[in-house]
């Protein structure tokens, strides 16, 4: 009885003791644990304080202090206003050296500024006191030495106090006169309102070249993010699928249809160059190709799908007309941006003070201008791409296999080849291997293998996630931008462009693109589902999907996002100057480096304003669009 | 004629939603899905206009084999299949108008509606199915500021646009109070009586009394009844529903 009541208490002390032990040994390994992270986390911070060069002794010197009291005093006094001034000399009369029956000063009028000197007469390289009375208070200014012969002798500066005396003691210049010199003591007095300084001016004229960098970056980049948004916004591509066939025709007429459409462009400015020292003529062209684009485009698109079938003639009229219409948009395009470029020229000699009016608007036409080889080469891409997709989905459903297989095989190795040679080609351009084996041949075969073996894998008819591809190279793409910094971008900008405000556009531009594309794109993936799905299921095609219930869902985000991205451009096109990019950022730096601090500080200043202003008003406009 | 057959949908993280369900639904009828939730019955209605793609079966309509239809033509079947959802879908920043006339998208050029520009006669027409439900002077409001009785009324304007010949209405009541939804109901009703099959997912058993020609009931993705209204007696019920459900319509 006894033993067992012993073993059964001994039991759980036991067990209490291996739990306490556990328990213990448990919050020993803890608190190691914390140790060893506290430790860890010291040798960071010490290593972060060693390389980032922290010196506590550096910043208690007596010599930096001054600097600092120094620089800290300048900024504080921001150089913006500046006064008019007038001189006012007051002259003393002195005798060097002092004649033999010696020498008394004529008696002053002490109603108006005066000096006096003691002793009024003296050897020369003797010490003199100059005493100055009834001066403008707290001013300075240069005290000189006149001998007759009227050069001016620095002596010092004087500095009145509030009751506008001074009192200095001058070393006598070495020079003997036997009639009588004088001191000069010439202070400056303000006059009139305060006015703002040169300095003031030109961070005024660089704040507005900011400001407007900020939004012509800000307006490209969005403009150009908004469609590519689209294509990084998973939920739009995902269902975005194609037979392999459709894939490598696209592959092989994407590029076709951009070198041709860049063909196109050419041939086009080349046709109207004859045309382009008539205004008139111009103007008539391109209400002949805007008549032209219309009437094509009303007559071949009926509004309503008609009930019987159009005959095949019909259709390929209504092509031609289509095709016409394209033509006569981009002559007249063309021919608007040179009218512009003519006029605006024009416009900038003839209205003066309003000539940038002109400019601009020469601008926008060569801007448009050169856009336009860019578009009809993509709008080329685009149509051959669409017609290729169309074939090759017919290839792959409608013929039967024994033929969609081997088309699909060939075109898939053709692809495949001509895909990689262009790859090697472009980095070809970058590192210029200039070896055909490398460049051309080794990239044909693999790329031809590789589509082969795809094209084996996969059936005739399988849908491949094409979107998703696209979605995925659209992501990496704007995250490798993203990450590159616009002070980085800016400085390969300046090298092409120059220096000055339209590299830093540049730079900025496509820093906003991919930050904007993947905040919009975000927006895309965060829409309601429901309205997309009701409207794709009203028989829409990809496209009024997208415009009827996928842009409507988007604006207010997107204008919200936008204002934002200004607001960010504004702060970096402050800065983006340091590293090339214009704007108020290179007088900023230009004053620092010339040790300039008071100008330095009106451009802070500015910024300060600026920046906060900005902050506030896209707070405002947010709230206004939600 | 619709004829379902064998149809079985696994989602992609491997939820059996539909289980080789096999029926058919003749022209004009009024055809009631019935379920517990997570049954399958919007599953089965998407699958029939191919916003959600089978993963085996077939549905043939008139004829033409829905699931065999390429991305293209499935536009075509599309657009005369008018769909009605619980939660109405409106585009909600849009006019009623323009949500009634994205109704017509699958027929006009998309070269003009992507500039916004429908045709007189579908404006016209637009405004004469919202004349129907009773919102004609709603039409330049703001979708979002209907009330919800209203929307769904636009939701039916929308699929009118289409010219159906089949209508799928996904528990177009369910977020409706009761008054509102026997207005909703006879809409579809009327629409029904124009030559218009419908297949109405639906909750109350009431509803489905009142307005459906026939009923099929969805369990866990299996049909477990296909007959009149009239046949589900409480054996069928508890069949249906559950041991646990207890009859309150
Ligand atoms: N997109 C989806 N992905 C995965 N599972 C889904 C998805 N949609 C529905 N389900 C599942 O399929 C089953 C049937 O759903 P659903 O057709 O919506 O039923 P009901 O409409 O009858 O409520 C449910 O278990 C649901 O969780
Ligand atoms: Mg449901």
């Amino acid at each position: 009885m006894k033993s067992l009541k012993k073993s059964m208490d001994g039991k759980p002390s036991g067990l209490g003791k291996i739990a306490m032990f556990v328990r213990n040994s448990r919050q020993m390994l803890k608190s190691i644990g914390l140790g060893a992270a506290i430790f860890a986390g010291l040798v960071i911070y010490a290593y972060g304080f060693q390389v980032t060069k922290v010196n506590l002794q550096e910043t208690k010197s007596e010599r930096r202090q001054t600097q600092l009291v120094r620089i800290l005093r300048a900024l504080a006094k921001p150089d913006l206003l500046t006064y008019q001034y007038k001189e006012f000399e007051v002259n003393a009369p002195i005798m060097v050296p002092c004649p033999p029956e010696g020498y008394t000063s004529p008696a002053v009028d002490t109603s108006q500024p005066y000096m006096l000197i003691t002793p009024p007469c003296a050897a020369p390289g003797d010490m003199v006191v100059v005493e100055g009375f009834h001066f403008q208070p707290n001013q300075s200014g240069p005290l000189s030495f006149i001998p007759p012969s009227g050069v001016k002798l620095n002596l010092g500066t004087i500095q009145t106090d509030e009751d506008g005396r001074f009192r200095l003691e001058v070393k006598l210049p070495k020079r003997e006169a036997n009639e009588v010199n004088y001191i000069r003591g010439v202070t400056r007095q303000r006059v009139g309102m305060p006015q703002l300084s040169q300095t003031a001016r030109d961070t005024w004229d660089k704040i507005v070249e900011t400001v407007f960098l900020a939004l012509l970056a800000t307006t490209i980049g969005t403009l150009i993010a908004i469609p590519l948004s689209f294509f990084a916004a998973q939920n739009l591509m995902k269902d975005i699928t194609s037979p392999l066939t459709s894939v490598a025709l696209n592959i092989l007429a994407l590029p076709l249809g951009f070198y041709l459409g860049g063909k196109l462009a050419a041939w086009v400015a080349a046709l109207m160059r004859p045309a382009l020292q008539m205004p008139l003529v111009m103007l008539a062209g391109i209400g002949v190709g805007v008549a032209v684009m219309v009437g094509g485009i009303r007559w071949a698109l009926p509004q309503q799908e008609e009930s019987v079938k159009p005959s095949l003639f019909v259709l390929v009229l209504r092509g031609a007309a289509i095709a016409a219409a394209l033509l006569a948009g981009i002559f007249s395009l063309f021919l608007l941006s040179s009218l512009a470029m003519v006029v605006g020229d024009k416009l900038a000699k003839a209205l003066g003070a309003f000539g940038f009016l002109g400019l601009f608007i020469a601008d926008l036409g060569e801007i448009l201008n050169m856009a336009l080889v860019a578009l009809v080469s993509l709008a080329g891409a685009g149509v051959f791409a669409a017609y290729a997709g169309q074939l090759g989905n017919r290839i792959a459903r409608q013929t039967t296999p024994l033929l969609a297989k081997p088309l699909s095989v060939l075109l898939s190795a053709l692809a495949g080849a001509v895909l990689l040679v262009l790859t090697l080609q472009a980095i070809d351009w970058f590192y210029q291997i200039g070896d055909p084996r490398i460049t051309l041949w080794a990239p044909a075969v693999i790329g031809g293998a590789a589509g082969l073996l795809l094209a084996f894998l996969c059936r005739p008819n399988q849908e491949l996630p094409v979107g998703m591809v696209i979605y995925f190279i659209a992501r990496t793409i704007f995250n490798a931008l993203r990450s590159i910094e616009s002070l980085v971008m800016v400085i390969v900008f300046a090298v092409w462009v120059g220096i000055g405000p339209f590299a830093g556009v540049l730079a900025l531009s496509l820093h906003t693109i991919a930050a904007l594309a993947k905040l919009y794109s975000e927006q895309v993936e965060s829409i309601l589902p429901g309205p997309v799905e009701a409207v794709k299921a009203t028989g829409a095609n990809r496209l009024q999907t997208i415009v009827y219930a996928v842009i409507p869902q988007i604006i207010p985000p997107y204008i919200s996002f936008t204002m934002y991205r200004w607001d960010i451009n504004v702060r970096m096109s402050t800065i983006i100057g340091f590293a090339g990019g214009g704007g108020i950022g290179f007088l900023l730096q230009q004053n620092i480096n010339l040790l300039n601090y008071r100008a330095a500080s009106a451009q802070m200043l500015a910024i300060a304003i600026v920046v906060a202003s900005m902050d506030y008003l896209s707070a405002k406009m947010r709230e206004r669009t939600i | 004629m619709l004829e379902v057959r064998e149809l079985t949908k696994i989602y992609e993280g491997g939820v059996l939603a539909l289980d080789r369900v096999s029926f058919e639904v003749p022209k004009g009828q009024f055809l009631a899905v019935i379920g517990l939730s997570g049954s399958g019955k919007s599953t089965l209605l998407r699958c029939i206009n191919r916003l959600v793609d089978p993963t085996s079966g077939k549905i043939i309509w008139d004829g033409y084999d829905i699931t065999a239809a390429s991305q293209d033509e499935m536009r075509h079947v599309r657009r005369k299949i008018g769909m009605v959802f619980q939660h109405f879908n409106l585009v909600a920043r849009s006019s009623v108008l323009t949500n009634v006339l994205a109704g017509r998208l699958g027929y006009v050029n998309p070269f003009w509606s992507l500039i916004n520009r429908f045709s007189r006669a579908d404006v016209e027409k637009a405004l004469g199915e919202l004349e129907r439900v009773g919102i004609r002077d709603k039409a330049m409001v703001r979708a979002d500021e209907l009330s919800g009785g209203q929307q769904q009324r636009v939701g039916i304007a929308r699929a009118m646009m289409q010219e159906p010949q089949m209508i799928l209405a996904d528990e177009p009541v369910a977020s409706l109070d009761p008054v509102l939804a026997h207005s909703i109901m006879q809409y579809l009703e009327q629409v029904n009586k124009e030559g218009v099959t419908v297949l109405c997912s639906l909750h109350f058993l009431d509803l489905v009394h009142r307005y459906a020609n026939r009923v099929i009931a969805l369990n866990q993705g299996k049909l477990v009844f296909d007959g009149l209204p009239t046949e589900i007696d409480d054996e069928k019920f508890k069949e249906i529903y559950g041991r646990e459900a207890e009859r309150v319509g």
